[in-house]
């Protein structure tokens, strides 16, 4: 779960991670208000999407009447194709340098990283190789001082601003452990007359992790069947094309989709409805599915824990309650084949042995219709 | 000849008395597989499929020898009997579960590493020597003898690639499931070198996805260090950026782990990348002839 700049600067100010003074505003006369308040202000987009600034999603405004047409302007822009619907106004910081913090996991460490550099404020993917100090955290120690140290010498830091990082980076990392955070960046990390303050947040929540954090904010960034197919545990993401397809097990289901681009048709979503699923859960996949008003089903079964009979009386279930008018391609093989193909013969429905004929045939189909 | 478990292997079961623990305790009965012993909180003195079933891992020590357990517990209470298995000094841990929380991952890798175990998953179907152990969760039948080496990070694609290897009368040493997870124990790596060191793997069927780097890692690990035929299947060619594809991994960000610059590792590593699924036997037909 992604946070807005402004969840993620909440979070670090309970870590005592100095953040700059700001307002949450949703009008152009709130955000007048909060220049009243704050004098100089920036004015920023909440928006879960990167590069704000070069979209025009951030503004500067010296007094209220400024602050008013700004905040009026970006609340009726469209971002990156998203809507503002807050805007965070802040105090415009007196910053000396740029820098870069963060902390995220490395898959292939299997462990924290801490991600450092002077050049920060601009896109991380530009700051060059040996400029990015790296470095790794056994997480049965936890972050040391003497580890910061290390990372200031090889960034080239010392003295007092050595001493700020020593401050700041041991909440940094409470903070990315103890709510499970999969990214805590700093970007910029500004360094200001009063010591470094945090510019920006871009913070990062597992998912998997969130019923330990009752108390933290949901942010929805799906669209609304996404949000229906998590309420169902079924690993779901829209596309363009018209082909719905389903399938058990996140590979396969990718694999899936790849083979329908080869064969020159497009699929209308992912959708994994997982292992082992029962009559009711195929059933709700497939109700989700024929609500996005697809041309052509395919569904791609290769049965190990997932049974094949099962998976068979949940399309008919539905095919029955609902009814299933559109054309359908149907693979259907492993535990339980021959009891899930009977049952799909009773109502007609003719099954694939192999994965390359149900999807050559669904394509044929959105050609034909 | 296999690589990780066979025959001898001794399995512990933890959660043996839950819906999954004691299905697939039967199934993996049923392959072969040595299951000495179970653990399950406050059911010590049971038994499952006559397997006999100890309150907590150290109560089984005490009576048997253990050298790996499969943990059939839900995710929130996954780390708990993963340390404990670690503890009481088990070396390879099969971690069946998904959703277990990225810092937990973490914390059992760390601790594993101390107590020298090697990891298996999360968010895996385990693994199999075939016709001799399996640990994990796969269906039995398509996992015969014979010279192919699989390591995989994602399940039902794995079985879909042994079907058609199967369906050609192809059979397996030992086939690993790494896992969907962003952190996983066992890697692509770690698994090609003992393919590498089996005799009797003849070649290796490396079956990745979009998402990190660990098939570019294997790529460089394979020019590097094998003299075997590796080939190749990945999943994802088709996958927008920025859209998390069911695993934890799968996801293309920041321009990083896409199809085309694994495509373009392994290529470069002597590696075929088969376009699709059904490709692999002909393929593997021609390398082992």
């Amino acid at each position: 779960m992604k946070l807005y700049e402004y969840l993620g600067k909440k979070l670090f100010h309970r870590y005592d991670i100095p953040v700059p003074h700001s307002k949450i505003v949703e009008s152009p006369e709130e955000a007048a208000e909060a220049a009243a308040e704050l004098g100089d202000v920036v004015i920023k987009s909440q928006v879960l999407s990167g590069k704000r600034g070069k979209a025009g999603g951030i503004a500067f405004a010296s007094n209220p009447g400024e602050a008013r047409k700004e905040a009026e302007r970006i609340l009726n822009m469209r971002l990156n194709d998203l809507t503002v619907e807050k805007l965070l106004v802040e105090e415009k910081l007196q910053i000396e340098q740029e820098l870069y913090l963060a902390l995220t996991v490395d898959g292939a460490l299997r462990c924290p990283v801490v991600l450092a550099s002077l050049d920060g404020g601009m896109d991380v993917e530009e700051v060059a190789e040996g400029r990015m100090i790296k470095w790794p955290i056994d997480v049965s120690i936890g972050l040391q001082d003497y580890m910061t140290r290390e990372i200031c010498r090889r960034m080239g830091v010392s003295g007092a601003l050595q001493k700020e990082f020593i401050k700041l980076l041991p909440k940094l990392y409470k903070m990315f452990r103890e709510l499970d955070a999969e990214l805590a960046e700093i970007n910029p990390l500004a360094l200001t007359p009063d010591g470094l303050v945090a510019a920006d947040a871009k913070v990062t929540i597992d998912d998997d992790a969130l019923y330990r954090h009752p108390q933290l904010p949901r942010v929805k960034e799906k669209t609304d069947l996404e949000l229906k197919a998590e309420e169902l545990d079924i690993a779901y993401v829209e596309l363009d094309g018209n082909i719905a397809v389903m399938a058990n097990g996140a590979g396969i289901t990718m694999a899936t989709l790849d083979m329908v681009q080869h064969y020159g048709g497009a699929a209308a979503n992912f959708l994994d409805f997982g292992g082992g699923a029962s009559v009711e859960r195929t059933a709700q996949a497939l109700e989700l599915l024929l609500g996005t008003n697809p041309k052509v089903l395919l569904i791609n079964i290769f049965g190990g824990i997932t049974r094949c009979d099962i998976v068979a009386e949940g399309f008919v279930k539905v095919r029955e309650s609902k009814g299933i008018d559109l054309p359908v391609s149907f693979r259907l093989v492993g535990t339980k084949e021959a009891e899930g193909r009977a049952i799909l013969e009773k109502v007609g429905i003719k099954t694939f042995n192999s994965m390359d004929e149900a999807v050559r045939h669904a394509v044929d189909l959105t050609e034909a219709s | 000849m296999s690589i990780f478990i066979n025959k001898q292997t001794r399995v512990l079961v933890q959660g043996i008395t839950g819906k999954q623990g004691s299905f697939h305790t039967a199934q993996m009965l049923e392959y072969g597989t040595n299951i000495i012993a179970g653990v399950s909180p406050g059911k010590g003195g049971q038994n499952v499929e006559g397997v006999p079933v100890y309150d907590t891992v150290f109560a089984a020590i005490e009576e048997e020898t253990v050298d790996a357990s499969i943990l059939f517990i839900p995710a929130p209470f996954a780390r708990d009997a993963a340390f404990e298995a670690l503890d009481a000094g088990v070396k390879l841990i099969v971690l069946i579960p998904e959703h277990i929380p990225l810092q937990d991952a973490m914390d059992i890798m760390a601790y594993a590493q101390k107590q020298n175990a090697v990891i298996v998953g999360p968010n895996t179907f385990g693994l199999v020597s075939s016709g001799s152990s399996k640990i994990g969760i796969m269906p039995n039948r398509y996992f015969v003898p014979g010279p192919v080496g699989i390591v995989s990070r994602s399940g039902t694609l794995c079985y879909e690639i042994v079907g058609h290897l199967t369906g050609n009368d192809i059979g397996t040493t030992t086939v690993v499931g790494l896992g969907g997870d962003r952190v996983v124990g066992l890697n692509f790596i770690d698994v090609l070198r003992r393919f590498e060191e089996d005799p009797e793997t003849k070649t290796v069927i490396l079956v990745g996805e979009i998402g990190g780097s660990s098939e570019e890692e294997a790529a460089t690990f394979i020019s590097s260090s094998m003299k075997k035929p590796v080939i190749a299947y990945l999943a994802g060619r088709s996958a927008p950026p920025g859209k998390r594809m069911g695993h934890a991994g799968a996801i293309i960000e920041r321009g990083r782990g896409t199809f085309e610059s694994k495509v373009k590792a392994l290529n470069a590593a002597g590696v075929e990348v088969a376009g699709l699924p059904n490709e692999v036997p002909a393929m593997i037909k021609k390398i082992l002839s």
